[in-house]
């Protein structure tokens, strides 16, 4: 069991904000931290793993203090046994697959798991090969095995999926699950995408300017109608006059969809959304 | 082979002084590199000092601090009844100090150029600084010790102010290869100073084109 309470000052675009954070992860959670960039999500993960030094809070687990600000505790991130997995992937690039897993057993640990999460992660005929020889993909089903080597109490996935196509995306998110399924570990993973949320998480936390704005599960916080409107940012790629009718063709999230608006319609519309 | 003995002697000068620069090099450099200290930028000024400072007056200070009545030297001569000065050692004790920034400074960019996530994900995979310093950020930073290593092994070999300085002109023991060059001029002896001199030149050209070439290979991250 976790708990998390944080406080720390951060500067965004948009000027200095409060990052505010109470949570509490049980055994086996999956918990999405959703939100736009700049909200403090990453910076949440960075203080779970001792990265970053919260201004004020506690970070508890179990009834080990992993941080508190009142008691002076700051364990360093070697003593807190947390999985990160970072948005670049971080892999070493001069050990092998193989070593790069190798490399995260710890003292005397029982080095059957290499083999197994080879295995697992579909990376045993890669072995022997070098980071940078690795596709996307790739990189990302190696950097989540290592991450699983030591067992951690809590792994933390940093935007997994943000540098991937959609369909190697579905691929990794299949893969998060299994290693999830298989080690039983809570994870914590920061998205901006709304398929990452759906797909893995029980519990979604939403954070803007560092506060928590909603959480709950996926169909809590989504499908309540009166809660929210469907919202998707997209750009007009053509507009067509067709009948009387327009036409626009609107690129979202990869996607092209054709939306038909009236003469009414289009008098309503103001020119910043008309561009 | 007596026209041997400076050349061999700047050479054995060389293979003395680069591994002390390494192992003193190395600490600064880490230092330097990732230090949170206020006062950093003071210790990279004195660092950097001897890149600038003409060699007459780190020759002189040496001089100074090493001679019988010097801070250094008079403790020496008291203490081990040992006079550096115009001795093979003291050349070693110069070298290692007018090369201290190229080493340093070559290795602090090396250190600089890893990014910040490789280090942090050693930390998160639970290992110390000393095993992440040992086994990820030094194996990924070659051509930088590569340039420091080569850097000054030329440098050494072809500094000649301070070693006059604090050297001296003693055949077999402080007469290195740049030393013997402006005594043949002196002499107007030519052919023995075009003798060590294409030697020197040789050899600063094939160090600096093997530095080029491997660098030119390697990839950033």
């Amino acid at each position: 069991m976790f708990e998390i309470k944080l406080k720390k000052r951060l500067s965004g675009t948009g000027g200095d904000f409060d990052l505010n954070l109470n949570l509490s992860i049980v055994e086996d959670d999956f918990i999405s931290l959703f939100g736009p960039s700049g909200s403090g999500k990453t910076t949440v993960l960075r203080c779970i793993a001792g990265l970053t030094d919260p201004d004020e809070g506690f970070i508890k687990f179990g009834n080990k203090v992993w941080f508190d600000s009142v008691k002076k505790i700051n364990l360093t991130p070697q003593e807190r046994n947390v999985g990160l997995v970072f948005q670049e992937y971080a892999l070493f690039p001069h050990f092998t697959v193989r070593e790069n897993l190798e490399y995260a057993l710890d003292k005397g640990q029982d080095r059957k798991i290499i083999d197994e999460l080879l295995y697992i992660s579909d990376l045993k005929e890669l072995s022997d090969s070098k980071p940078q020889r690795l596709s996307g993909g790739q990189k990302q089903r190696l950097a989540l095995a290592r991450a699983f080597v030591r067992k951690p109490s809590i792994l933390l996935l940093d935007e997994p999926m943000c540098a991937l196509d959609r369909s190697t995306r579905r691929k990794i998110q299949i893969e998060i699950l299994k290693l999830y399924k298989r080690y039983n570990i809570p994870i914590i993973i920061v998205s901006h995408d709304m398929t990452d949320v759906f797909k893995l998480a029980q519990k979604t936390v939403m954070l803007e300017n560092g506060k928590i704005m909603n959480s709950g599960t996926f169909s809590e916080m989504f499908n309540k109608e009166s809660d929210r409107k469907s919202e998707f940012v997209g750009e007009i790629i053509s507009v067509q006059k067709n009948n009387g009718i327009y036409i626009f063709t609107i690129l979202v999230n990869e996607n092209l969809i054709k939306l038909s608006v009236s003469d009414n319609e289009i008098e309503n519309i103001n020119t910043s959304q008309k561009s | 082979m007596e026209i041997l003995s400076p050349l061999w002697l700047s050479f054995k000068l060389s293979i003395i002084a680069v591994p002390l620069l390494l192992l003193t090099g190395v600490p600064a450099a880490y230092f330097l590199a990732f230090s949170k200290s206020r006062f950093k930028h003071i210790w990279e000024a004195v660092v950097s000092l001897p890149l600038v400072l003409p060699p007459s007056v780190i020759g002189f200070y040496l001089v100074l601090l090493f001679s019988p009545n010097g801070y250094i030297g008079s403790v020496l001569k008291s203490v081990l009844d040992v006079q550096l000065l115009f001795s093979f050692p003291i050349l070693v004790i110069g070298a290692v100090i007018f090369n201290f920034p190229f080493m340093v400074n070559s290795i602090k960019a090396g250190f600089e150029s890893i990014p910040a996530y490789l280090i942090e994900a050693s930390y998160t995979l639970g290992k110390s600084k000393k095993e992440t310093l040992l086994k990820i950020m030094i194996p990924n930073i070659k051509p930088a010790f590569l340039t420091g290593i080569v850097l000054c092994f030329a440098h050494t070999v072809g500094e000649f102010g301070v070693i006059l300085m604090i050297g001296g002109n003693i055949p077999g023991s402080t007469r290195v290869a740049s030393v013997a060059i402006y005594n043949e001029v002196e002499a107007l002896n030519y052919n023995a100073a075009h003798f060590h001199s294409l030697i020197l030149l040789s050899v600063s050209f094939i160090m600096l084109l093997i530095l080029y070439t491997v660098n030119r290979k390697y990839k950033g991250f």
